[in-house]
């Protein structure tokens, strides 16, 4: 059971609390670097090491954290992670530096992080805390990946740079751009949506966020969602 | 001048904050029902904006930059901007309690908006001087006024529509969304024909 348990940490996170589509966490990051599925697959796996970094040292120092700092002291252990990844960037990638731009130092503000930081990391042991920011981060990186090649196949007609044949012609560079960004992110939604309308029982409740998500307040289950209502 | 105008009108259009960068969508998405809270929201941000690029632009110049410490700017600029929310949070507070109580909802949202800390990392980056930084920290807020303006015009007729099931609420907004970024796409290569180049 407790092996179960285990697991359950890792794939949550995938499918039934996808932090990106279900809890609606994150939402700037996959909307800027999921042009391309190699961007996307970048900033995912670059977050989900700042995520289970953050969150085995915010859950090693649980009890030392005073609760009334507690924030700030996130925010200081997150965005120390975030300058290693910075770095170590910048000097392997190059590349995928010049690709996210600005995003890379953003993933300090990422709800994501903060919000698994106090949501779990801070009421949980180190090893349940480790695995949880794996599941969270992989479902982000899954989610950024699938969208960057949706919108790479139909931005450019290629996946991970191969050209596919044929598609060159009827590539539409709006996917690449802001535009196709917001459709291809609502159009997954929709997708997640209606496979909870398909069967409820397997997925969560959907009632979103965690707990503990600072930054998006409105865009987690603030308001129910469905605006006719 | 012209080049202050036209980082001014590059920030507000070309370069939206909101519908161009992807930075701030949680507020954009969130808070976009109303038309008094989106007009709230954004003057929040706007002087969150412009109080924190007047002080981490110096912090950078004068304190990391001479002591070779560039790459810590993240951590320095996330906690200058935390505590200034706090600070700016406490003295509406005291002094001004007639702004606050019309502002004060919106502020501590405000440390993790990401526009804030991205425009002052990317005033940095561009290489701007103290006015320069000002004045595209003054033209983001305003773009991101605009957006939230012009969004919540768009959302609320969508109020009305019929979507699928699977669309009501978020998807459908953010296909809403969509669509108001390509009006704002009409505006590339404004500033270049209005200012020239730089």
């Amino acid at each position: 059971m407790a092996k179960n348990n285990k697991l359950e940490l890792v794939t949550k996170g995938l499918i039934k609390e996808n932090p990106v589509l279900r809890l609606v966490l994150g939402t700037c990051p996959t909307l800027a670097t999921s042009t391309m599925a190699i961007n996307g697959l970048g900033m995912g796996v670059a977050a989900t090491f700042v995520l289970v970094c953050s969150n085995i040292a915010i859950s090693a120092l649980r009890k030392i954290i005073p609760d009334k700092v507690r924030i700030p002291a996130y925010i200081t252990v997150i965005a120390g992670f975030v300058t290693i990844v910075q770095m170590i960037v910048k000097a392997f990638l190059p590349a995928l530096d010049t690709a996210l731009g600005v995003f890379l130092p953003l993933i300090v503000v990422n709800c994501i992080i903060l919000g698994r930081a106090e949501a779990f990391a801070s009421k949980n042991t180190v090893v349940d805390s480790a695995l949880d920011g794996l599941g969270m981060g992989l479902g982000f990186t899954l989610t950024l990946t699938l969208m960057g090649s949706i919108r790479e196949f139909l931005g450019s007609g290629s996946i991970f740079g191969f050209a596919i044949p044929g598609m060159d012609k009827f590539a539409l560079s709006v996917m690449t751009s802001a535009p196709g960004g917001f459709l291809i992110f609502g159009v997954l939604m929709a997708a997640a949506v209606k496979l909870e309308l398909a069967n409820p029982s397997k997925l969560g409740d959907g009632s979103g966020c965690a707990g503990g998500c600072m930054g998006c307040p409105y865009a987690c289950g603030k308001e129910p969602e469905g605006g006719n209502a | 001048m012209a080049k202050l105008a036209s980082i001014f009108f590059s920030m507000v259009l070309v370069n939206n904050y909101l519908l161009v960068k992807f930075m701030g969508i949680c507020p954009f998405l969130g808070v976009s029902k109303k038309l008094d809270s989106s007009v709230g929201m954004s003057v929040a941000v706007t002087f969150v904006m412009l109080m924190a690029t007047a002080i981490t632009w110096p912090i950078y110049t004068f304190l990391l930059v001479p002591f070779g410490l560039e790459y810590l700017n993240t951590i320095a600029f996330i906690l200058v901007i935390a505590a200034l929310v706090q600070l700016v949070e406490i003295i509406l507070k005291k002094y001004i309690p007639s702004l606050y109580t019309a502002l004060g909802v919106y502020l501590p949202l405000i440390t993790t908006n990401c526009a804030i800390l991205g425009v002052t990392l990317l005033n940095i980056e561009s290489g701007y001087n103290f006015i320069e930084s000002l004045v595209a920290s003054a033209g983001a807020g305003i773009g991101f006024l605009l957006a939230m303006v012009l969004f919540t015009g768009v959302r609320s007729t969508l109020e009305y529509a019929k979507p699928p099931k699977s669309f009501e609420g978020l998807p459908i907004t953010l296909v809403a969304a969509s669509l108001v970024a390509v009006s704002f796409m009409g505006f590339g290569g404004i500033i270049e024909s209005l200012f020239g180049t730089f």
